[in-house]
């Protein structure tokens, strides 16, 4: 009995607790599938965040908002600097240090398309990456929407397309409908091709998505470079505690 | 230099004689249990939680903003603009659910080894008020960021009480201040958080740590060390299988401590969120008593008095029967120590139904807290494929809760009936030499 | 029961190491919380440089800029202006700003005119003495407070007076010249209130 706690204190308890938490965070990850595209976004990857950012001032801050993103922050953790910003991403005509807020009217968004364009800031925090990079490669062409667009991934949703230049226009062709109930859609074709090819248009919309994963949580890129540091500390810390301890308890027998 | 301190130790002493003592009487002179194992780190990593708790929180409040318009963005002020404002709140965040994983690991060590029976009934029920004030205290703590999850929570939570008869409705009322989770709630939840309710668990916790100290620790055989041998290595007086707190312990704890913190900043640093389990994706959007989020569940650590709440039908137009199981499922843990009629302290020597009893209830905790958690929802259809969901679900839920509550009532009637076979507690604790 | 000696050397040892790498963490661990006492990247968005144009601002006008919510007084001086500086010399509390209002301007403004450029003058609008917004008074000819009246600024709450380099008059309640911000121009026209020209160039 006493050996065998020896064995379990040593190593298999923070071995076990060190597994569960790796296959714990994993398995919530792989579990969070459920029918979207698998992002793959790395927000380490600069580069992609740089095309990212230059997508969403391009053709997002028309109408939707990052009101808890600085250009400045964007600068510092993009790698570029205040010239880059303030000429090619700030169409707002906020100062540098100033909030990335579109300057859509709250009302008449809400008059032209039902509701206010939501900030995104947390969108990829409250959705998750996968979630955003799905629906961005899922709008089509509907006829029966007000506005001509529907999304798989949002169905009626009251967002027009701003991509299509460089997807493409996309149609739906649907499953034949059972009586009673509207026809659902079986897959999306590429009808007209856009500037970019689906692969790179993939690729753009993982951009895009990275940069919006950034902005959920901008210290993600950095508090990596932190933890090392300090489990190295900690590690070295408990060694020390555990020689400390067993010093002491030679006394218990 | 010693000098000085010897001076300051009788000015000190000359003044309050029994401030030096008292050091002596709860550390270097405080006899525990020389077999103390895994189970034991708890306690003293519970008082750590607290502590990390309270000085990132103290920081915390620095800059939230506990309006309903403010406090969301506050939470994302404290996030991007505060310097370090991340750890911080993440520190704070983490600490909260490790507090539970902590708490609800002291409290199994606990009923492993019957360390809630006689003399120790009261260290036990201080506890588990601790318990409670400390499910209050997160409960509220939940709310403060005001994202969707914290409104809904807070809405469900408190419609429970509107479920009691005749004072239902006014009593919802008068929690939130408003007729739904509005400034006003947010506003006395702030207050009770950051300040009412960690007096009252700093008292409790004192009063914890004192009740034990008056009686002395239990430890993984059961052996009152009190009643065995007297005489040890530090002072011929004291229990023969004791060891002063202090070395001992205390540096045996840093060890704990170590390994603990190491743990906390893997999840801070590397997944703070942990899966959306300890930062749920839900509170990425502001309180909106609009949209309500797909799934309302409660964070993990109330995920199985929740489902308890959920399994209990309604009966006779009133749902508050299971608002009185959920209330019942730590009113039974109160009374442990008068259910187990048994006089055989740890597990290491008691029947074999107890341990099968012990592990039933485990499982069922668990299995209620996959209930509570969604889990069952989303596997059910996995394995059984179309199935009516409720039916299923209810089925398997409503087993788990009969396990949870049969265990006490088995325990009673297996120790107040003799019906368990415990084997021979030793004189000595077992690691002696 | 063994028969071993306690080696007290190794156990100071290890305790010392261990308190000291312990202490070292708690050091480092409180460091964050330090350092969450800084300016946040908001406050200093509301406090960043403000630039302004000075395109517009006539010979003998003053255009009142905010910067860290404090009043800056810019003002166009004209040649008559300036020459009043050298004659009111001998009326001032610290007329080279080398004494006891040493600290109040940046070195490249402690000269005569306490500016870079002769003719603008960038002040902070706050009364050295208990903190009112003096009022800009810039023509030379008597006044009721002061038949001698060069020009200049003149408090209204304890009539503290200040010539047109906002440096005081002896006699008055206020002790120093009003405080020169740092600033620097960015071309011939524009200038940026909160940043030295060292640290813009």
């Amino acid at each position: 009995m006493t050996k065998r706690q020896l064995l379990m204190k040593r190593y298999i308890f923070p071995v076990a607790l060190a597994f569960g938490l790796i296959v714990g965070s994993a398995s919530a990850q792989a579990a969070e599938e459920g029918g979207l595209l698998p992002a793959g976004t790395n927000v380490q990857d600069q580069a992609s965040l740089q095309r990212g950012a230059k997508l969403f001032f391009n053709y997002c801050v028309g109408c939707h908002s990052l009101k808890y993103m600085r250009y400045s922050r964007i600068a510092s953790d993009l790698g570029l600097s205040e010239q880059e910003v303030m000429q090619n991403l700030n169409f707002t005509g906020a100062r540098f240090d100033d909030p990335v807020v579109s300057h859509m009217p709250a009302d008449s968004a809400t008059k032209w398309f039902g509701k206010a364009p939501p900030d995104l800031s947390l969108e990829v925090s409250a959705k998750t990456a996968d979630w955003v990079y799905t629906y961005l490669n899922t709008f089509y062409l509907d006829p029966h929407s007000p506005i001509g667009w529907n999304n798989t991934t949002l169905p009626n949703a009251a967002m027009p397309f701003p991509l299509w230049e460089l997807q493409g226009l996309q149609t739906a062709e649907m499953k034949p409908a059972k009586p009673g109930e509207d026809p659902a859609v079986e897959k999306l074709v590429l009808s007209q091709p856009g500037k970019l090819t689906p692969a790179q248009y993939q690729q753009a919309t993982r951009d895009l998505t990275s940069f919006l994963e950034y902005a959920s949580e901008p210290v993600a890129l950095e508090r990596h470079h932190y933890g090392i540091w300090v489990l190295l500390f900690l590690a070295f810390f408990t060694l020390l505690a555990a020689m400390l301890k067993k010093e002491y308890w030679k006394d218990v027998h | 230099m010693a000098n000085v301190f010897t001076n300051i130790g009788d000015w000190v002493t000359e003044r309050a004689p029994n401030m030096m003592p008292a050091y002596r009487k709860h550390m270097t002179e405080y006899y525990a249990p020389k077999n103390f194992n895994l189970w034991y780190y708890f306690g003293s990593l519970a008082l750590l939680v607290l502590v990390n708790q309270i000085v990132t929180g103290i920081f915390l409040t620095m800059n939230y903003n506990p309006s309903a318009a403010g406090a969301f963005d506050s939470v994302q002020y404290i996030m991007r603009d505060v310097e370090w404002g991340w750890l911080i709140r993440y520190m704070h965040s983490t600490g909260a659910s490790l507090f539970f994983v902590v708490v609800f690991l002291h409290m199994f060590r606990g009923m492993m080894y019957g360390s809630y029976k006689k003399p120790r009934e009261l260290v036990w029920l201080l506890g588990m008020l601790i318990f409670l004030v400390l499910m209050a205290e997160a409960f509220m703590g939940y709310v403060l960021p005001w994202g969707n999850m914290s409104f809904w929570g807070a809405k469900v939570i408190v419609s429970l009480f509107g479920t009691i008869p005749v004072i239902g409705g006014q009593l919802v009322e008068w929690i939130m201040g408003d007729f739904l989770p509005a400034d006003a709630t947010l506003n006395r939840f702030f207050a009770l958080h950051v300040i009412a309710l960690p007096i009252v668990l700093l008292l409790l916790v004192v009063l914890h740590i004192a009740a034990l100290h008056e009686v002395g620790s239990n430890n993984p055989d059961g052996v009152e060390i009190k009643k065995g041998p007297k005489g040890n290595r530090w002072d011929a007086l004291k229990p023969a299988d004791g060891i002063p707190f202090h070395p001992y312990y205390t540096v045996k704890d840093l060890v704990g401590v170590g390994f603990f913190l190491l743990i906390a900043a893997f999840i801070i640093f590397f997944a703070p969120t942990f899966g959306g389990w300890f930062l749920e994706h839900d509170n990425s959007i502001m309180a909106n008593n609009l949209v309500t989020p797909a799934e309302i569940k409660p964070v993990w650590y109330f995920t199985p008095f929740y489902a308890i709440v959920r399994m209990i039908p309604s009966f006779a137009g009133t749902a508050v029967w299971g608002v009185l199981a959920m209330f019942g499922a730590i009113a039974v843990l109160f009374l442990l120590p008068w259910f187990d009629r048994g006089k055989v302290k740890s597990i290491r020597h008691r029947g074999t139904g107890y341990k099968v009893a012990l592990g039933l209830f485990v499982l069922s905790f668990f299995g209620l807290g996959a209930v509570g958690a969604g889990i069952t929802a989303e596997v059910i259809p996995e394995w059984f494929g179309d199935v009516d969901l409720t039916t299923y679900e209810n089925a398997f839920g409503r087993l788990m809760t009969l396990i949870y509550f049969g265990f006490f009532a088995f325990l009673w009637a297996y120790t107040h009936f003799g019906w368990e076979k415990t084997k021979p507690v030793p004189e000595r604790v077992t690691t002696h030499d | 029961m063994a028969n071993e000696v306690v080696d007290h050397g190794r156990r100071r040892f290890l305790t010392a190491t261990t308190a000291v790498v312990g202490g070292l963490g708690i050091v480092s661990a409180a460091v964050p919380f330090i350092k969450s006492w800084e300016p946040s990247a908001r406050a200093k968005a509301a406090g960043a440089p403000v630039t302004q144009s000075l395109a517009k601002i006539e010979a003998g006008q003053m255009l009142a800029v905010s910067w860290r919510s404090l009043p800056v007084f810019v003002i166009n001086r004209t040649p008559a202006q300036l020459a009043t500086l050298p004659e009111v010399d001998s009326r001032l509390v610290d007329p080279k700003s080398d004494g006891a209002s040493a600290t109040q301007q940046p070195k490249y403004a402690q000269n005569e005119t306490r500016s870079i450029k002769p003719e603008w003058l960038v002040i902070v609008g706050i009364c050295t003495h208990l903190g009112c917004v003096p009022n800009f008074v810039p023509e030379i000819k008597p006044e009721p407070f002061d038949p001698n009246w060069k020009g200049g600024f003149y408090c209204p709450c304890h009539h503290s007076r200040y010539d047109l380099a906002g440096r005081v008059f002896s006699g008055v309640p206020a002790p120093k010249n009003l405080e020169v911000p740092p600033y620097h121009f960015i071309d011939d026209k524009t200038i940026q209130i909160g940043v030295d020209p060292k640290e813009a160039g």
